[in-house]
């Protein structure tokens, strides 16, 4: 597979763009939300970074971070960040727009299609494997995040030492989302903050001056 | 099933629901047991059924996961409204639960947020605020990986699951080395799961 690399090295060459209008916003999010199946953030990673160009991976990962800790749905959030800062209210609200409206006559289409499906082990059985699937995407989304992390201003080994903790708590001790947030996430932060203090020559200028 | 719904009552199942989207870090899916409470447990205003293939049917379905709460929505209206069977009233009580239920859950935080990330936007070179971005970064990674752990081992009979978790790591590899479009794994994984491979 010649190109088994290409989806992280050749794309990060081309240069960024914008979003053209509202309706550019619109058309973009209902793409990703209709193919999104269980979640659609690797959906939206693919095009945001990889086809459309509209972010560098290292803005993704702050732009998801804000989307994550703020309340509500993360993909919402993320589309009202992204269309606002293009083209104001209207412009979150015609990504918002694009996110839910087609899925939302899907969904209702369905359940009233299939009301009764839950009980059809095909369909069970079909569920069960878009379920192992949709996990899968939710890793690999991740995996790919994590090569933003070497640039971070707290370097590689404290990211690799906060990520370790995160997991541990969320995936191993199951502690609750909010306090592992609050917590690890105030920590990191102060120590972010004290690594920009230091007047050291690497900081990392692409992730903010593109913006 | 048939309920009751009169306007205090939608007006509750409002307020009820904007309280939730305060709540919801981490996305609406968190306060799941919170509306399972109140919506099964206190008010019947759903089955236990009807709430569990809400939350199956709108992940089956393509978009974002909030949806499910749309779902809950009409199965509440359809409820007041008589079954599907009772006509347009019963329609037109459903769509309204869609509407009610979907504002509620979507417009305190996304109000919160977009007034919070333009003023965070306008003042993104202080440096509390790339401190928080570059902080944040690690554990959201973390997170994400997390979830998709948890969902995985949610399925614990190792003897039966075993598939799953196989289906679930190369997913993983697939999707993180390759460009192989979503919709063929999906698909590929309902193809799985209807033969009972996985």
């Amino acid at each position: 597979m010649p190109d088994i690399f290409y989806g992280v090295d050749a794309a990060s060459a081309k240069p960024l763009t914008q979003p053209q209008s509202k309706t550019d916003l619109f058309m973009t999010f209902s793409r990703m939300a209709l193919q999104g199946f269980g979640g659609v953030l690797t959906v939206v990673q693919r095009e945001l970074v990889e086809r459309k160009r509209w972010m560098t991976l290292a803005q993704f990962v702050e732009e998801w971070s804000v989307a994550q800790i703020m309340p509500g749905p993360n993909v919402v959030n993320l589309c009202l960040m992204i269309g606002g800062r293009y083209f104001g209210l209207p412009g979150a609200l015609a990504a918002l727009a694009g996110l839910l409206f087609l899925p939302l006559i899907l969904v209702l289409v369905l359940a009233i299609a299939f009301g009764g499906i839950a009980d059809n082990p095909y369909a069970q059985g079909a569920l069960r494997g878009m379920g192992a699937v949709a996990a899968g995407l939710i890793v690999a989304t991740g995996l790919k995040l994590s090569r933003a992390l070497p640039a971070n201003v707290m370097g590689w080994r404290v990211c690799l030492v906060l990520a370790l903790l995160t997991f541990a708590a969320v995936g191993l001790l199951r502690w609750p989302l909010a306090w592992v947030l609050l917590g690890l996430g105030v920590l990191a932060s102060a120590y972010a903050y004290f690594k920009l203090a230091a007047p050291k020559g690497q900081r990392k200028s692409e992730s903010e001056s593109a913006l | 099933m048939s309920i009751l719904m009169t306007v205090q009552d939608w007006w509750i199942l409002f307020v009820q629901f904007c309280q939730l989207s305060l709540l919801g870090i981490g996305g609406a899916i968190t306060t799941a047991p919170e509306m399972h409470r109140f919506l099964v447990d206190e008010q019947h205003w759903l089955n236990d059924a009807q709430f569990t293939s809400s939350i199956a049917l709108a992940q089956a379905s393509p978009g974002p996961n909030v949806l499910f709460v749309a779902v809950m929505g009409w199965s509440v209206g359809l409820n007041a409204g008589g079954g599907l069977a009772a006509g347009l009233q019963a329609w037109g009580l459903g769509l309204l639960g869609v509407l009610v239920m979907m504002l509620g859950i979507m417009l305190p935080s996304s109000v919160l947020t977009y007034t919070a990330t333009r003023w965070a936007h306008r003042n993104q070179d202080i440096r509390g605020i790339k401190a928080f971005k570059a902080g944040m970064a690690p554990i959201v990674v973390a997170l994400l990986i997390s979830t998709g752990w948890l969902l995985t081992v949610a399925h614990n009979q190792p003897l039966q699951d075993w598939p799953l978790w196989v289906l679930t790591a190369v997913t993983s590899l697939v999707v993180w080395r390759t460009r192989i479009h979503l919709l063929w794994l999906l698909a590929g994984g309902a193809l799985l799961g209807a033969l009972g491979v996985v």
